[in-house]
Parts: structure tokens; C-alpha cells; sequence
């Protein structure tokens, strides 16, 4: 695109133009208007100062004929700026005044007329125009008296000059005007759009800059700065969880393979060849688990957030998932205690499921992590409740508390990272999805996880936003063949 | 009795793995490679089933359910899909599918599913008020338990529990059905809290009777059945 066609479709260009094509047809207006009133009111004086002579002369005429007009006329024409005057026969022959020639049909109309003449005292045709009032007196003599009109060109002459030279004044302002918006405005969005090339041709850290003034160009350029913070976020996570797989899950891989692989060398028997397979299942399920729920992290961090809309009691989840998780933790001798008002009921908006499996997944940690060391049956604490938050919002709280280890301070950020097991618990089974998939869920939920100390033990906050009040519990899913007894 | 069971996958292995699985277990397995043969197999043959892929050449799965349903046939469908998410189980179910099942899956799950989905409709319509297995018996009006004239106390998810396990009586039922039908969940637990559950249950059903009436079916699930039979 040349630099003149870049100018043409630039949108400040066009905006100028527009604000010039009005500017004119106002200024046009107003000098036009005025001008126009300015002549009407002109010309009727001048018919009324024509008028009174006509009548004048015509009295002067009835009382001394035409030789007392005649005279009176000579006279008339002698005074400094007098009028146009002529007198003549029924035939235009001249008798007196001070007007050397009319277009000759004019004498044979009575009344107004706008028209040429040439003077008397002038020599050559040079033709001046005035506006004559043509009078039949009786006796068939015509009466001219008139008034030149220089005056009235004059004026016209001068709104003409106003009028251009006020175009010429608002054409110069808008093109400054014009040059300044595109020098500044233009320039800031060229840079925008020369940055944005450079980022997608791959220099992701670049942003766009920001004068500071806070204008929409600075909220478009922050706004896009942080889509493009967000991008990379996401980019980097991208990148981190395509490591991890990579790294963690060869491991599972290489074990699955190397089962197999001794397996054929060494089994003899069916039955040893079927414990092998058996095992090789069950690697395969672990291994199908882990990508389940990586996939389900990263869905959660791609901002995909199933079943918006519906409202789950979130109480309701905390009973039920610590009722299914009770049997197994009294057999592992450390028992849940759930601390829930059987009342209580706390709406939240989002998916019963996630929060169902978050809360599955913080159990099943108290109860393989959180036992309590030397002495037995110390309990898991699940409780809930509403909290405020600092800035005001209203929060639904699930609290999972053991008396096991905890996490030390800090290694609380870590290990809700995906992938992250401390050293007290690599001997345990797990992959280090747990909490990763319950941060999660909170982040997606617009919740919040604290992980604290529970002196001893491990104390999670799993605080998802309450619902709004006027919001109806939707009941959970009745899937299939669920029991209508309960 | 045998089922016949309409297969309609796209991947010639899997498919060929299913029937020949499926006919083994006793049924009657037809297959279908894409959408349209699909449909056109599903609403002319008379079958108890539909296995159902997702995504299909021609005609995808859930557009060929929608198309069924419209023609008001309501044969059972099992959706089999790659994509095991929560939201796509809504989609799958909100078509008009009855079960979802996320692959990979055990072949004993897509069995125990499918005689599930095949029972339910060959079964009375309505709920029975009350199930007998041997000599146990379940009021569902009374939620009362007895065993050989012996009443048995449980807790309310205990009945929930067993009610299901009667409800299926004779039938696998595997661990994840039981966490969807007794709790409502459909993520994978880990740890194994349902055994737990099913034990318990156990305990208080079969201790002290000559006959166990809640068996394990290794590598499956549980069965509830007349030991005697």
C-alpha cells in the first residue's frame, strides 16, 4: 500500500474529512444566510426610496406638467449622489436626466426592474447595472428613476470574501487537526500493530507499550497485555504439563514394558502368564487414570467449564463424599469425623461432580497421608461452612483437617503443582495429581484453597463462592437407576 | 437368555474384539462400521442394545441416537466415546444415550453395563416394591431387610446399596455403576472405598448363613445372587 493510500483509508483520515465536509457546509450557511437577509433588506429600501420619488415627482408633474418635471429633475441630477433619472416621450425620446441609455423596452413596463444603463457623464459603453422604477405618466411620458447598485455588489463582494477566506481557515485547522491526530494517535496504533506482528512472529514477551495517560489506547493496550500474559501462562503450562508427561509418565511406561518383556523371558506356566497380564491391566489402568486426570486439569485450566449454571449444595457433597469415604478410612484405622449441621445447606454454582472429585481427592490424601504417627485413631476432620473473605465475597467452606505429617510451609505452593510428591511419601502409590486437580477445580470455581497447619497435621480450606440466594438448588443428576429410596 | 447387541464402532479392531467378546458371554453381536449402516440396522432389526461410538464416520453417534429417538425407538444405548469428560457425558446422556462409558474401558464393564441397560428393558415396567434373593428379602416401601425371617438393620446408604445389588440380582455389577447409581459420582476413586462399602454390607448380610448370597466376580465386580441356584 503506498504511503498516500495508507493516508486515504487511515480512520482519522476519514474522521477529518467528515469534520471538514461539516465545518464548510456550516460556515457556508451562516455566510450565506447572512448575506442573502443583508440584500433583501437592501433591495426593499431601495424600492421604498424609489417609490417615494416616483410618487414626488409624479405630484410635481400633475401641478406643473412636464416642463416643472424637466427642471426639477436638472436640478435633482446636479446634487452629489443623486439618483438615476430619466424622463422621455411616449416614444423614448430623450428629455431630460441624468441616465444616457436603457434597454428601450424597459420604458414600456411599469414597475420595477433590475437592469443595465449607461451613465450620461460616462463615455463608452460600460454598462452599470441599477434597479429602476418605471413610471407611465399621463400624457404618455415615461419616468425612470432609479438607483445603482454598486453598493449591493460591494456587499456581495465582501460575504464572498468572508466566505472563502473562512473555508480556507477551517480547511488549514482541520488538516492540522488532521496531521495531529494521525501523528499521535495514528503512530501509537501503527507501533500496536507493528509489536503485534513481531509477538506473532514469535517474540512472546513482547508488549504493547503504554503512554500513561490512560487513554482507550492505554486500556486497549493493558487489556491486551494481560491476554497476552494469560496467553503465555497457558503457553508455559502447556509447556510444563508436556514435560511432565513426558518425564512421569516413560517412567509407568518403561515398568509396563519391562513387566512384559520378563514376563515372556521367563514365564512358563498359564498361570504365571496370567498373573503377568493381570499386572500388565492393572499398570495400564494407572496409567489410563493419570491421563485422565491431566486431562481433566488441563480442561479446567483451558478455562472449559462443564455444566455452567447448574447449583449444587455443597454441603450435601462434603456428607456424601466423606459417607463413601468412611468405611475405608476406619479400616485404615484413622476415622472421619464429618462436622457438618445436618441444616446446613450452602449453594454454590458450578459442577458437583468436580467439586464432588476434589473433595474425594483431599479425602483420599488425609486418609493415606494423614495418619497420625504413634498413636491410633486419631480422626480426619471434615467440617463446613460460610466465610467472608477479605474482600467481601461470600464463601462456602469445606475443611479437611488430619493429624498426619502436614506439608511443610514451603513446599504448600509446590506441591499443587502437577506432578509433586514430597520425599516422606515416594513410597506410597500416587502420581502427584491429587491436589493439583483440586487447585484446579477451586481456580475454575473462582474458590479459593489454603493449605495450613493443623498443629499437628494438615488443614485444607477448600472455599468455593456462595450462590447467589435467589438461586434454586438444581438436585443432582438422577442418573439412570438411582434408588428413589434413600 | 441371549441378547442380541447392535455394535456400531468405526474401529475394526475394537469392533472385532466386542462381538467376538460379546458372543462369548453368550449374545448375539452384529456390527456396524459407520453412522448410517448404523442407523439403518438399528431402526429395521429388533435389538435389546446399541453400543454406540461417538464419533462415527458418515453419521457421528449422537446424531444417529437423536435420529432414533425420533423415530420413537427407545432400544437401550450405550455410548462409547474417547471423551471421558463430565460435560460430554452430559451431552451423550441429554441425546438420548442411557449409559456412557469412556474408553478405555474393561470389557467387563461394557458387559455388566450393556445386560444392565438389556435387563432394565426386558424387565417389568415400574419398579418392583420389593426384591427376594434366596432368603433375603428388601421392602422398598418399608426399607425393611430380613434374612431368613431375620431383620436386618442398615444404614440408609447400606439399603441404597443392596437395593441396587437386588435390583441387578444375578447380574455383574461393577464398582463404577455402583458409584454412579448409589452415590451419583462418576470419577474414578482410587482407592478402593467401594469394596470397602460392599464388604460391610457383606458382613451384615451373610455372617452367619451357610449360603453367601454377595459374591465377587474377579476382575469385574459384585453379583448378588441364590447361592443355591
Amino acid at each position: 500500500m503506498t504511503a498516500l493510500g495508507k493516508l486515504f483509508r487511515s480512520t482519522g483520515f476519514k474522521l477529518q474529512a467528515i469534520y471538514l465536509l461539516l465545518f464548510v457546509l456550516f460556515a457556508g450557511f451562516v455566510i450565506g444566510y447572512v448575506g442573502w437577509n443583508t440584500r433583501q433588506v437592501m433591495d426593499s429600501q431601495i424600492r421604498d426610496t424609489l417609490e417615494a420619488e416616483i410618487r414626488g415627482l409624479s405630484e410635481q408633474y400633475r401641478v406643473g406638467g412636464i416642463r416643472r418635471l424637466v427642471s426639477i429633475i436638472d436640478r435633482r441630477t446636479r446634487e452629489p449622489g443623486a439618483s438615476l433619472y430619466l424622463v422621455t416621450t411616449f416614444a423614448g425620446e430623450y428629455l431630460a436626466g441624468n441616465v444616457d441609455s436603457v434597454p428601450l423596452d424597459i420604458l414600456d413596463r411599469p414597475g420595477v426592474h433590475e437592469t443595465f444603463y449607461s451613465p450620461e457623464d460616462e463615455t463608452g459603453p460600460r454598462s452599470r447595472e441599477a434597479m429602476a422604477h418605471v413610471f407611465i405618466l399621463p400624457g404618455g411620458f415615461r419616468m425612470l428613476v432609479g438607483r445603482d447598485l454598486a453598493e449591493r455588489e460591494r456587499l456581495n463582494e465582501v460575504i464572498r470574501e468572508a466566505l472563502l477566506l473562512s473555508l480556507g481557515l477551517v480547511t488549514v485547522l482541520a488538516c492540522i487537526g488532521g496531521w495531529f491526530v494521525m501523528s499521535r494517535v495514528l503512530k501509537r496504533v501503527d507501533g500496536m500493530t507493528e509489536t503485534t506482528r513481531t509477538i506473532m512472529a514469535g517474540n512472546l514477551g513482547g508488549r504493547l507499550a503504554v503512554s500513561g495517560n490512560g487513554d482507550e489506547l492505554d486500556r486497549l493496550a493493558l487489556n491486551l497485555n494481560a491476554m497476552l500474559d494469560r496467553i503465555n501462562e497457558l503457553m508455559n503450562g502447556m509447556k510444563e504439563v508436556s514435560d511432565n508427561i513426558a518425564h512421569d509418565l516413560k517412567t509407568p511406561l518403561t515398568r509396563l514394558r519391562n513387566r512384559a518383556e520378563e514376563a515372556l523371558r521367563n514365564a512358563r506356566t498359564d498361570e504365571e502368564y496370567a498373573h503377568a497380564l493381570e499386572d500388565t491391566i492393572e499398570e495400564s489402568d494407572n496409567l489410563i487414570s493419570v491421563f485422565n486426570a491431566l486431562l481433566t486439569i488441563a480442561r479446567l485450566e483451558a478455562g472449559n467449564t462443564p455444566s455452567s449454571g447448574a447449583t449444587f449444595d455443597l454441603a450435601e457433597t462434603a456428607r456424601s463424599v466423606a459417607e463413601l469415604y468412611e468405611a475405608v478410612a476406619e479400616e485404615s484405622l484413622t476415622p472421619v469425623v464429618v462436622e457438618i449441621d445436618p441444616g446446613l445447606s450452602l449453594p454454590v454454582a458450578g459442577s458437583r461432580e468436580l467439586a464432588g472429585q476434589a473433595l474425594a481427592n483431599l479425602l483420599d490424601n488425609a486418609i493415606k497421608y494423614g495418619a497420625a504417627e504413634g498413636t491410633n485413631a486419631a480422626p480426619i476432620v471434615i467440617s463446613a461452612g460460610r466465610q467472608r473473605t477479605a474482600d467481601g465475597r461470600d464463601m462456602a467452606v469445606v475443611e479437611v483437617a488430619d493429624h498426619g505429617p502436614g506439608i511443610p510451609e514451603a513446599a504448600r505452593e509446590q506441591v499443587l503443582e502437577r506432578f509433586t510428591r514430597l520425599e516422606s511419601s515416594r513410597t506410597s502409590p500416587g502420581f502427584g495429581l491429587g491436589l493439583s486437580l483440586v487447585a484446579a477445580v477451586t481456580r475454575m470455581h473462582d474458590g479459593r484453597l489454603t493449605l495450613g497447619d493443623n498443629a499437628p497435621g494438615l488443614r485444607v480450606a477448600f472455599a468455593l463462592p456462595l450462590a447467589p440466594l435467589s438461586d434454586t438448588i438444581t438436585p443432582p443428576s438422577a442418573s439412570g437407576q438411582a434408588a428413589q429410596s434413600s | 437368555m441371549p441378547m442380541r447387541i447392535l455394535v456400531i464402532e468405526d474401529d475394526l479392531d475394537a469392533a472385532g474384539y466386542i462381538t467376538k467378546a460379546l458372543k462369548e458371554a453368550g449374545h448375539l453381536a452384529d456390527h456396524a462400521p459407520d453412522g448410517l449402516e448404523g442407523y439403518a440396522l438399528a431402526s429395521e432389526g429388533n435389538y435389546d442394545v446399541l453400543v454406540v461410538d461417538r464419533m462415527l464416520p458418515k453419521l457421528d453417534g449422537l446424531s444417529v441416537i437423536r435420529s432414533l429417538r425420533e423415530q420413537k425407538i427407545d432400544t437401550p444405548v450405550l455410548i462409547l466415546s474417547a471423551l471421558g469428560q463430565v460435560d460430554d457425558r452430559v451431552k451423550g446422556l441429554r441425546a438420548g444415550g442411557d449409559d456412557y462409558l469412556a474408553k478405555p474401558y474393561a470389557f467387563s464393564e461394557l458387559l455388566a453395563r450393556v445386560e444392565a441397560l438389556a435387563r432394565r428393558r426386558a424387565g417389568p415396567t415400574g419398579e418392583a416394591t420389593s426384591y427376594r434373593v434366596g432368603d433375603l428379602e428388601l421392602d422398598r416401601l418399608s426399607h425393611n431387610v430380613t434374612r431368613a425371617g431375620e431383620e436386618i438393620v442398615l444404614q440408609p446408604r447400606e439399603f441404597r446399596l443392596l437395593e441396587y445389588l437386588m435390583r441387578n440380582a444375578g447380574q455383574v455389577v461393577t464398582r463404577t455403576m455402583l458409584l454412579e447409581n448409589v452415590w451419583d459420582y462418576h470419577f474414578d476413586p482410587q482407592t478402593n472405598v467401594i469394596d470397602v462399602h460392599v464388604s460391610r454390607l457383606r458382613s451384615k448380610i451373610d455372617k452367619g448363613h451357610a449360603t453367601p448370597l454377595i459374591h465377587t466376580v474377579r476382575g469385574a465386580g459384585y453379583m448378588i445372587r441364590d447361592g443355591a441356584r
